[in-house]
């Protein structure tokens, strides 16, 4: 097959190259200059991808595979340098390379007062080439590399403002939080090992495929729990959310580009990725929807109480990510990544309006002190809005589409059962209830704030609220056409047909087993169409009308009767702090977990292990060393002619004795 | 024809000389030059045999010894050099700095 211009490797390498130009020499850049070259390089691995995604859609094929040469090779093992593009990759590498220019852009304003520019754009670039590699390789070995990578990436973009206690700590939870995910997705890379002597994608899904459903908990459903683990750590879901409200230390960009629309949701691209594992471990499965919903309720209710700004937008995150999983977990994987990708372009968009508010405020982020900015910033106000509509459900904006699939396909998929359509329900009327509240809080009413204090050392047009510069406000209203537009790819479950090829289909009967064949018969999703049309289309209904009650509630509250949450906050008493203090899991977990480890290492491993045994059986052996030689020393006189004679006296002994043993 | 025996007992002699000097003498030269007088006693066993065997090989040791010779001459004068400079004496018994 005659590709017209095949060379996806381009796609991961322009942001490296930018990111080392930058991160080498950008100290001695202007800032401009710093900023074209991370542009222009993210913009060129878009433009790729767009040219690469146009090749794949004419070739005919449904996945093209291209191997740069062998990594590693280790007996029956090896890994190559892959790159894998289907149509999954294909929407994560449009996502992230479409979105991550735009944050760019959005960057190049936002950031201009801060320190450390071109270290700001160098690991946004690295952060690109590492997601790319993620989401671009082609065994799982080297999906971990970039699953290391965007760690380590986020890690840096957390902690970038160092000086900052806080946020050196937060980059330090984050990473340590997602090592724990880290080591579960190891174990199972090692498992599949153990299995299948592969962790190329095509000879795994081939090899799985001729396993039934498990019906019992077999190795299958181990490898999926596992991985599930590190989807956990990696995509910010119980019990491993913690950092990620925390990561909101990081720049704003940061927040949007890594902690919203793209890092996080890798954890969901690898359990689609993995479909053919999962679709085969229903217990696995099953987890990951509940992890999913109770994720996704939890946190909204956490994003509720919350009064900074980025902070109802990380739990916000979170929640929605739990809507992903529990897509993901009810088998309806083209729903979880349909809903990934319109929760890139709405949340991308939300993160950037709050940076837009922060920065035309003077940094603040206590909505608390803000209100009635919609005069002082429209654009903001009308794209954060679209935003909120969308994030909220309500048609015809992009997370309406995505949303609703996702509780439909939880209420209706044959690996679902109710329970999870009717918290995810309770969970979407939260999100339109806490978006509304923010977008209230933040625009309407009277301004609530002090005259802003200047932020760093430019103050000439910080007086008072003002809107962003035109190269912040770009990308907001880009993102918020593609807020709306978004969605409508899935009209008629175009998106679902999209994604069909990278989705195997298993039967649940033994039947695959024994024709030993991976087709088993597939499972439409659409059948029985005129009566399910009908509940999909009340199911529907539903979703908007709750949607519409959380709008209702949110102005009723804090639009009409603007003091009665602080009159519900305290008749709710300790029900309201305990949410307020998000459930006091991170006192939980410290008190659990990082106070009984931090006790332990200090006490046994630092003071016994380290200081007795480690410490000790050095020490000890170098004075044991000096006791023999303080007795041996007494042999070396210092006569260097005593030496001689000794030497003689040996040499004649041997002589003697073989002159001995010659005239035996 | 000088039979062998007798090269070798000149070689022993050599030998034995170099032992002697080696073993009585304090000047780090002197000891030196006995170690070279001990070399050359071993080159001539090495030469007489290899004359009396008609085989090569003992010459080709005896080139070994010589370079060798001629790097450890290097390498000892040097440090011969240094000794006096840091110890202002060439007597052995006195350089013995390690000695507890």
């Amino acid at each position: 097959m005659k590709l017209l211009f095949w060379q996806p490797w381009l796609i991961p390498i322009l942001p490296l190259v930018g990111g080392l130009i930058n991160g080498l020499f950008g100290k001695r850049f202007t800032k401009s200059v710093v900023a074209s070259i991370a542009i222009f390089f993210t913009g060129a691995s878009f433009l790729a991808a767009c040219v690469h995604a146009y090749t794949l859609l004419h070739s005919g094929a449904d996945a093209l595979e291209t191997s740069y040469g062998t990594w590693i090779s280790a007996g029956n093992f090896s890994a190559d340098f892959g790159i894998y593009l289907d149509h999954l990759s294909l929407v994560m590498i449009l996502v992230v390379t479409g979105v991550g220019f735009l944050i760019h852009i959005y960057s190049i304003a936002y950031m201009e007062h801060e320190g450390g520019y071109y270290r700001f754009f160098a690991y946004l670039n690295f952060f690109m080439f590492f997601m790319l590699t993620l989401v671009l390789a082609n065994n799982y070995l080297l999906m971990f590399v970039g699953w290391e990578g965007v760690g380590l990436a986020s890690y840096l973009l957390i902690g970038f403002f160092f000086l900052k206690d806080s946020a050196a700590n937060a980059g330090k939870k984050a990473f340590i939080t997602n090592r724990v995910g880290d080591f579960g997705f190891l174990i199972a890379l090692f498992l599949l090992i153990q299995h299948f002597g592969t962790l190329r994608y095509v000879a795994v899904f081939d090899i799985v495929s001729h396993f039934p459903a498990e019906t019992a908990a077999g190795f299958l459903t181990a490898i999926g729990l596992l991985m599930l683990l590190g989807a956990c750590g990696k995509s910010a879901q119980i019990p491993l959310y913690v950092w990620l409200p925390d990561a909101m230390e990081g720049p704003t960009p940061v927040s949007a580009l890594i902690h919203a629309a793209t890092m996080v949701t890798a954890g969901v691209y690898m359990v689609c990725r993995s479909n053919a594992i999962f679709s085969r471990a229903p217990m696995a499965l099953l987890a990951v929807a509940i992890i999913g919903t109770l994720t996704s309720f939890f946190a909204a209710t956490i994003a509720i109480t919350q009064t900074d700004i980025k902070r109802v937008l990380a739990y916000s995150t979170v929640s929605q990510l739990g809507y992903m999983f529990m897509a993901a977990g009810v088998a309806a994987y083209s729903a979880s990544i349909f809903h990934l990708m319109t929760h890139a372009f709405f949340k991308a968009l939300l993160f950037l309006c709050a940076g837009a508010v922060i920065h035309g405020i003077g940094g603040e982020q206590d909505m608390r002190k803000m209100g009635g900015l919609r005069k002082y910033m429209p654009w903001t106000f009308w794209t954060m809005l679209i935003a909120t509509l969308a994030i909220s459900g309500i048609p015809p904006f992009a997370g309406f589409f995505s949303k609703d699939e996702i509780l439909w396909q939880a209420f209706s998929s044959p690996h679902s059962s109710k329970i999870f359509w009717v918290v995810g329900v309770i969970t979407a009327f939260m999100t339109s209830f806490y978006m509304f509240r923010l977008i209230f809080l933040t625009f309407t009413g009277e301004y609530r704030g002090e005259q802003p204090k200047a932020h760093s050392a430019h103050d000439d047009h910080h007086g008072s609220p003002h809107e962003s510069p035109w190269l912040m406000l770009a990308p907001l209203v880009l993102l918020g056409v593609l807020s709306v537009i978004g969605g409508w790819v899935g009209i008629g479950n175009r998106f679902e047909h999209f994604l069909a090829p990278v989705i195997q289909t298993v039967s649940t009967e033994q039947s695959v087993a024994q024709n030993g064949e991976a087709t088993a018969a597939p499972v439409s999703e659409g059948e029985g169409a005129g009566e399910s049309k009908g509940l999909e289309n009340l199911l529907m209904a539903v979703s908007v009308l709750v949607a519409f009650s959380g709008l209702g509630l949110a102005w009723f509250l804090y639009v009409k009767h603007p003091e009665l949450p602080e009159r519900i906050a305290t008749a709710s008493g300790g029900l309201y702090r305990l949410v307020l203090n998000k459930y006091w899991i991170d006192e939980l977990y410290s008190a659990a977990i990082i106070g009984p480890l931090v006790a332990f290492s200090r006490s046994v491993l630092w003071q016994e292990i380290d200081q007795r045994v480690i410490d000790g059986t050095v020490n000890d052996s170098a004075v044991a060393a000096r006791d023999v030689s303080q007795i041996i020393r007494q042999q070396q006189s210092g006569l260097v002619r005593s030496y001689a004679g000794w030497v003689v006296a040996g040499a004649a002994a041997v002589v003697a004795y073989m002159v001995w043993m010659g005239t035996r | 024809m000088i039979p062998v025996s007798w090269y070798l007992l000149l070689s022993a002699f050599l030998f034995a000389c170099g032992v002697t000097g080696f073993l009585i003498k304090r000047n780090i030269i002197t000891l030196f030059m006995s170690i070279e007088l001990m070399l050359n006693g071993v080159n001539l066993s090495f030469v007489a045999f290899a004359a009396n065997l008609g085989a090569l090989d003992g010459q080709i040791f005896v080139f070994f010894v010589m370079v060798v010779a001629a790097a450890e001459a290097a390498v000892g004068l040097a440090i011969i050099i240094s000794v006096y400079r840091t110890r202002e004496t060439l007597n052995v018994d006195r350089v013995n700095l390690l000695k507890l």
